[in-house]
């Protein structure tokens, strides 16, 4: 592989390629769009949390002036449950046709029942309330306690679990040797319980798309999400329109964190614009966005630790059940996965339940279950550590995973970089400072550490040579984090050129071959892979032109400098030849240059953090402000370091709001209670501290530049290292989430033995 | 419904346009106005993605009615650079890596300036204070913080 050293544009802080547009106001995102002739799409959703469809009357809506379409179930391409799975990397389509449009039952209050189109958004509103649904209400359960009790109302009755209809729709364990063994060696048991809310991905910008259908069938579609492929897939499958006549644009899609990687609206919009034969622009409101889209799993676990006295973890057993939300799929892999998978734990059986409930259907939230499981389990830890009486950073040393250890998970890691982000902690100006003055406050420091598998898959990219010489690459991922800034490091990097001479844009689907979604921490990883392949290419080709030119062999012509050079004096005396000057001869030369490759990345390699954490806490108003926070992290390589702080800090404030704020609640009647951002709290600035970050720079052996994914783990430590730290604060344990004022208070006023229990 | 016709000043061009009595701001700027830069993340004052000027004044613009505009200044993202030159604040956001999605980065944009002219050396403190009505889902604000204060340096050195 061609590791490349002295680098030039690699690890520096370059501008990024789409910054002129978003400073200025340029930059089009999913609703910036309009088209001429263009109509307004509206979702009518159901009230209820659970209610059988009898029948759906649109007669009134369809006669009110400036309707132009109304579709509902009957128009989405049935999955029937019975002929099995219809998968589409981890979505199976009988759910996703029964999500974007209720079918028998509404399963959710926010589901979708029918969808409406019009001149105006105000009449396609009117229009929505003139549907008339009958609706036969069910009971209904949305927290995971309710939803597994016997007696507890089924939401897909086809679904058994030992026998029985249950709202456990999946289960999965990972085992390695005997726990009931390991746990007879240990000196030192403890076991807990935790509880965790529904938290929403927040992104800024709400679900929206502009879609085109052509009277041939021929379907434009401009939307933001995390995978452009995925929506032109998923809006195939549901509409019955083949692929090829799909043309999914991506747009700048304003902040995903996983919540973007299925379909709301595209499905409805296009059916609706096929039927109206006019474009329909459909945009969610926030209240939308919060009732309907997303969050992640409420959950509820429990984690028991057994070590001995000199600090070796012996046994773990971890059981997390995770609500799925309306339909199977809640991401019990990451819970039950990454948890325990910085240690090296000889004996260990971690459980993860899949649990229905009538609650939106779960979506992807950075590193997706992983943050639910190393909350219990970071936080037991720290109680085992301090039953041990061992430093909690030299507890975690002492059991740490290394090259040759097994992962519970599968795979015998190879060097990875776990001790190294736990040495960097111990060794932080953060751990050495005292807690300092606390104004009558009580302050306390914290830590814990996360993995997440990170991911390869299919990308592909073009590189073309413009006539001037300058360099256009294509890839097929949307941009979240600054991935454009990474690769345009790595081209000019190769390229021996000016990073500004650069320019990366994302194709859409019918321009650049199939590249997966954006998620996983996988967008850097794989389409510097394909773009280091393209450009190398390139290279041969620059190399094969100059030795034509120069009549000598390919192999005496070196690139370098962004220019081909001889390779040695023995090969002859020439002038280098630039890019520039080559891209000019390139008509006479054998034509265009350009080369495009296409791979299903492999190589991945998973990435570990380690957090610190100070707390201070008013104990008269239970307001927990982190006052201080480091967050380590083996990146591998850092191919845009500012990029990949971005990374660590923006994961580390999405787990502070989780820890200190941020939860769904419900009404009696089972309906989100907070659904906008007044009421559903998301860090202020105001909130929070600068957040320092440590890059530990182990690179990834099987990759050209040493690349490891990055975004997913800043989140998986976080709310264990708040927890621990207001423990280390107030001398009590909390284990449940948010630990909100209110929360902090019925605590703190709580007779002691309860408050320890 | 008649609409209402609107004369006002956007980035310190006469404008016209025509409006319906209960259009936001934000819904003439994004509509008729074609002025896209300001976002709606809410539509309720609480994301800060529409921030706008209305005589010098940080709104959301989500929150006024676009027939206030009438015979005021109003100043969005796209008026804050000079014709191809950058305002401090648009380099050093780019500079310092103070957006990643882009989404919040105008009204994120348009608040700074507004504190700046206000404030022209704010402590940490008075930074993340005047910035609380700007969300921003990716950053964790440590880079917007740390432009915005570098920028208000710089502009002082001037």
């Amino acid at each position: 592989m061609n590791v490349v050293t002295n680098n030039k544009w690699i690890g520096q802080r370059t501008i990024r390629p789409d910054g002129m547009d978003k400073v200025t106001g340029r930059a089009q995102f999913a609703a910036d769009t309009t088209m001429p002739g263009m109509i307004w799409g509206k979702v009518l959703r159901s009230p209820h949390p659970h209610a059988r469809i009898k029948s759906i009357d649109t007669s009134k809506a369809e006669k009110l002036p400036g309707v132009k379409a109304v579709v509902t179930s009957k128009d989405i391409v049935d999955f029937p449950i019975e002929k099995g799975a219809v998968m589409l990397g981890i979505q199976d389509m009988r759910w996703m046709c029964r999500n974007v449009m209720a079918r028998d039952k509404a399963l959710f209050p926010g589901h979708p029942v029918a969808a409406v189109a019009a001149t105006t958004e105000a009449i396609a509103e009117e229009a929505c309330k003139l549907i008339e649904v009958d609706y036969e209400v069910l009971p209904w359960s949305i927290e995971i306690d309710d939803a597994l009790k016997p007696d507890a109302p089924i939401l897909h009755e086809f679904n058994k679990f030992d026998g029985k209809p249950s709202n456990i729709v999946g289960r999965l364990e990972h085992k390695k040797g005997d726990i009931a063994e390991g746990f007879k060696k240990a000196d030192v048991v403890i076991e807990r319980t935790f509880t965790t809310r529904p938290v929403h991905q927040g992104y800024i910008e709400p679900h929206a798309c502009l879609i085109s259908v052509a009277p041939d069938g021929k379907t434009t579609i401009w939307s933001s999400s995390q995978g452009q492929f995925m929506v032109r897939a998923m809006t195939a499958y549901l509409t019955g329109i083949p692929q090829s006549d799909i043309r999914a644009i991506p747009a700048e899609i304003g902040g995903g964190f996983g919540g973007k990687t299925i379909v709301y609206l595209e499905p409805l919009a296009t059916l609706l614009a096929k039927k109206s034969g006019r474009p329909v622009k459909m945009v969610m409101t926030r209240e939308e966005v919060m009732r309907a889209t997303g969050p992640t799993s409420g959950s509820k676990s429990t984690v028991k630790i057994g070590a001995t006295k000199d600090g070796k973890i012996v046994a773990a057993h971890g059981t997390f059940y995770l609500q799925a939300g309306a339909f199977p799929g809640s991401p019990i892999r990451g819970a039950a996965g990454c948890s325990f998978t910085p240690y090296d734990i000889p004996n260990l059986l971690s459980e993860g339940y899949d649990v229905c409930s009538n609650r939106s259907k779960v979506a992807a939230y950075r590193a997706p279950g992983a943050p639910i499981g190393a909350y219990a389990v970071e936080c037991v830890l720290d109680e085992v550590a301090e039953a041990l009486k061992m430093d909690p950073l030299d507890f975690r040393l002492k059991n740490a995973a290394m090259e040759g250890t097994k992962a519970a998970h599968g795979p015998v890691f190879p060097r990875i970089g776990y001790i190294e982000t736990v040495e960097a902690a111990k060794s932080s100006p953060h751990y050495a400072a005292p807690l300092g003055d606390s104004h009558g406050k009580l302050r306390g420091r914290g830590v814990a550490s996360g993995f997440w598998f990170n991911a390869g898959g299919e990308s592909s990219a073009q590189v073309n040579i413009t006539e001037d010489g300058n360099v256009v690459v294509t890839t097929g991922h949307p941009d979240i984090g600054g991935s454009r800034a990474g690769i345009a490091n790595i081209c000019a990097e190769l390229l021996g050129i000016d990073y500004r001479r650069v320019s990366v844009i994302i194709g859409d689907t019918q321009t650049v071959g199939f590249s997966n979604l954006t998620g996983g921490s996988r967008v850097l990883f794989a389409s510097s892979m394909v773009v280091t392949q393209s450009t190398e290419k390139i290279i041969q080709t620059l190399r094969e032109r100059a030795a034509k030119i120069w009549e000598i062999d390919p192999e005496a012509v070196k690139w370098e400098n962004g220019a081909a050079h001889p390779a040695s004096p023995n090969a002859g005396q020439f002038e280098p030849l630039t890019l520039e000057e080559l891209a000019e001869k390139a008509p006479a030369m054998g034509g265009p240059i350009g080369a495009g490759v296409q791979l299903n990345t492999q190589g991945a390699d998973g990435g570990f953090g380690t957090h610190v954490c100070d707390v201070e806490v008013d104990v008269d108003l239970g307001i927990a402000r982190v006052i201080r926070y480091t967050a380590v992290q083996d990146v591998g390589r850092a191919i845009h370091p500012g990029y990949v702080e971005g990374q660590l800090q923006g994961g580390v404030a999405q787990g502070i709001g989780w820890a200190l704020n941020e939860e769904y609640i419900y009404t009696k009647e089972g309906k989100v209670d907070n659904p906008g951002f007044l009421d559903y709290r998301m860090p202020v600035c105001s909130d929070l501290p600068m957040i320092d970050c440590i890059m530990v720079e182990i690179p990834n052996p099987k990759h050209p530049q040493g690349v490891k994914g990055v975004g997913e783990v800043p989140l998986v430590p976080v709310m264990a290292a708040v927890a621990n730290a207001i423990y280390n604060a107030l001398g009590k344990r909390f284990y449940a989430l948010p630990m909100s004022p209110p929360k902090v208070l019925e605590v703190l006023e709580a007779p002691t033995q309860q408050a320890a229990e | 419904m008649a609409k209402v016709h609107v004369t006002t000043t956007i980035n310190g061009e006469p404008m016209e346009f025509l409006c319906e009595p209960n259009d936001t701001m934000l819904d003439a700027l994004r509509g008729p106005l074609g002025l896209t830069g300001s976002k709606e993340g809410c539509a309720s004052g609480d994301c800060g993605a529409c921030s706008i000027t209305i005589d010098d004044r940080l709104v959301c613009s989500c929150l006024m009615l676009a027939v206030e505009s009438e015979g005021h200044e109003i100043r969005t993202i796209e008026g804050l650079a000079q014709g191809e030159r950058l305002h401090p604040l648009q380099q050093k956001f780019l500079e310092m890596a103070a957006l990643q999605c882009g989404i919040c980065t105008s009204g994120m944009l348009v608040a700074s300036d507004a504190l700046l002219k206000k404030h022209p050396d704010p402590s940490e403190e008075e930074v993340r204070f005047w910035l609380a009505g700007n969300l921003c889902r990716c950053t964790g604000y440590d880079k917007i913080v740390r432009a915005v204060m570098e920028t208000a340096a710089e502009m002082r050195a001037q």
